[in-house]
């Protein structure tokens, strides 16, 4: 997914279209999207939030006791509730308008100016969608990355304490890294050299470092994972962790819940493509492949390693092999997106099986091990596949209208200043706000309220009666 | 008055089921518990973790029944729950002071 601000531009062109029209003899005319462009974006937005609920919040909540699983449920549908709506207010302005290379504007503040004919950008010269389209497309990212946060800390946490952190996290954490990697003044703005190092200026600072990230393996999964894994770290192990067995206690819905967000990303990484033509399509296909790759790969080591072939591996395999083609599946080819679905899935399963079991954390369901090696993984790989020569698309120059010339090495070191950036914003974004949150409200239960229940506890609900 | 506790393997309940009504039994109570003897459990992984169950699921039933049936009871239902492999489970037979009808208020042997 790549960031777009347009609207301002449009009164502009108009004006200036009156302006040249009798000098210059034609009409600048005023960009009208395309049906198809823009039905696809709505449908792709309806998919995102399918992803999150229920998807996620089946996926996670089979995977919890079923004393707590209620407690997942409310938490990745009040998170929704609660970002949907901060991101109407303030959210998309910060992250979307001119500002600074870390913070946008407040020029959409409480959505003023938005309009049913406002248009944003695409990657194409040209064309537009409806920028009310794109704001409920983008709201629909910031919603789900938040949401998989929470898997981190499940199963002991307060639920006052994640709506606060929510809102610190999303406001100081995502808002500036959604800036910083897709912001950028649209195709249009390159119309000659001189033009195009202007507009890449007042880009985002990782999209001026040249960063790659098509649907959000930085933006939504990186960050996400760290933020997790500082919540697991700073919240403690859950009470018996290591000694109790604390199996899944409804693994159909742990599967229901995956094949929700691998139907649902369809939408995200396809969605991000922000047109409905050919690309799509590519994108689609390196959605789907690296997703089947990735969980081939997790289920056959698990299978070889330790001994059968689980349904949550299966499905963590899956996941693992979206959130890895995620920053790629607009840069890589059908083939590349196979190579990183199968490295995605030994890694992850690597990542959740040995380096957690090594370092001793409790990351109840495994954001750090999934999303953030994963995207890491994935935004990585980018640079590597994204080359033409291994059947990547390369990076259009629209300056020279066509592809410029790709160094696998230059791409890697703008991936690296995206992963690192990002790892070091939101994890200390993430510590302070949790240290705010313990301060306040308070992060834990107490073990008693841990060892009855969050769902009886907090909700004041059983789930299965 | 006794009291048999059979503990079973849970796809043997039918069979016990039938045989004890042959005898003349028409009662019984039956709870699905879980157990641990000298039949081997299984591994369970999930992700990370993997755990050891040696408890494994097993159906309890227990019927009261007056003492001049008792050994036949048992012997039918070893009869028919036994399959020779580990875990085919116990019976426990204990003394029962006193059983009542609750609809009529009958007690003692006309109760069971």
């Amino acid at each position: 997914m790549n960031s777009r601000i347009v609207a301002r531009i449009r009164p502009w062109a108009i004006a200036l279209g009156a302006v040249l029209a009798p000098i210059v003899g034609y009409a600048q005319e005023a960009p009208v999207p395309d049906k198809g462009d823009t039905a696809w974006v709505l449908t792709a937005t309806v998919l995102v939030i399918l992803m999150t609920i229920p998807g996620l919040a089946l996926f996670y909540g089979g995977m919890v006791r079923s004393k707590n699983v209620l407690s997942l449920l409310m938490q990745v549908f009040l998170t929704f509730c609660a970002i949907s709506l901060l991101w109407a207010i303030y959210g998309y302005s910060v992250a979307f308008t001119s500002g600074n290379a870390f913070f946008g504007g407040f020029d959409r503040l409480f959505l003023q100016g938005l309009t049913s004919s406002s248009v944003a950008a695409t990657f194409s010269k040209g064309v537009y969608i409806p920028e009310y389209v794109y704001f409920c497309f983008q709201l629909t990212f910031a919603a789900i990355t938040c949401g998989l946060i929470v898997g981190a800390f499940a199963e002991r946490i307060r639920f006052g304490a994640v709506l606060l952190f929510m809102v610190l996290w999303f406001s100081f954490a995502y808002l500036p890294i959604a800036h910083m990697v897709w912001f950028w003044a649209g195709p249009d703005a390159y119309t000659d050299a001189a033009a195009g190092s202007a507009a890449t200026a007042g880009a985002g600072f990782l999209f001026q470092k040249g960063a790659l990230d098509f649907a959000g393996g930085t933006v939504v999964h990186i960050n996400a994972g760290i933020a997790g894994l500082v919540g697991a770290l700073m919240l403690g192990k859950r009470v018996g962790y290591g000694t109790a067995p604390m199996p899944p206690h409804n693994l159909p819905l742990v599967m229901i819940g995956a094949s929700l967000l691998w139907v649902g990303w369809f939408g995200f990484n396809v969605g991000s493509n922000l047109e409905a033509n050919g690309f799509a399509g590519q994108v689609f296909a390196n959605t789907l492949l690296a997703t089947a790759a990735a969980a081939l790969a997790w289920s056959i080591a698990e299978w070889v390693h330790r001994g059968t072939p689980t349904m949550l591996g299966a499905a963590s395999g899956a996941v693992a092999g979206l959130v890895a083609i995620t920053p790629a599946c607009g840069w890589v080819g059908p083939m590349g997106a196979i190579a990183i679905g199968l490295i995605a899935g030994l890694a992850c399963l690597w990542a959740v099986v040995g380096l957690k079991r090594k370092l001793g954390y409790d990351d109840s369901l495994d954001v750090f091990g999934v999303h953030c090696v994963g995207g890491i993984l994935g935004a990585l790989l980018t640079a590597v596949f994204c080359s033409p020569s291994l059947g990547g698309t390369g990076v259009y120059d629209y300056v020279a209208n066509a592809v410029a010339d790709y160094s696998i090495a230059t791409q890697f070191k703008a991936q690296l200043w995206a992963v690192l950036v990002s790892l070091v914003w939101s994890g200390v974004v993430a510590a302070i706000a949790f240290k705010i949150v313990d301060l306040t409200v308070g992060l834990r239960v107490s073990e008693e309220q841990e060892r009855e229940g969050l769902d009886t506890v907090s909700h004041g609900e059983r789930a299965y009666n | 008055m006794k009291l048999i506790t059979a503990i079973i393997k849970p796809f043997k309940l039918d069979d016990v089921r039938q045989t004890v009504a042959h005898i003349g039994v028409q009662g019984l109570t039956v709870t699905e518990v879980l157990g641990l003897g000298r039949q081997i459990g299984h591994v369970e992984r999930y992700r990370g973790t993997e755990h050891r169950t040696d408890l494994l699921p097993k159906t309890r039933v227990e019927v009261a029944v007056d003492d001049a049936i008792v050994e036949q009871v048992i012997e039918a239902i070893c009869n028919v729950a036994r399959t020779g492999k580990l875990g085919d489970g116990k019976i426990f037979v204990t003394r029962l002071a006193q059983a009542v009808r609750i609809r009529t208020g009958e007690m003692g042997a006309d109760a069971v």
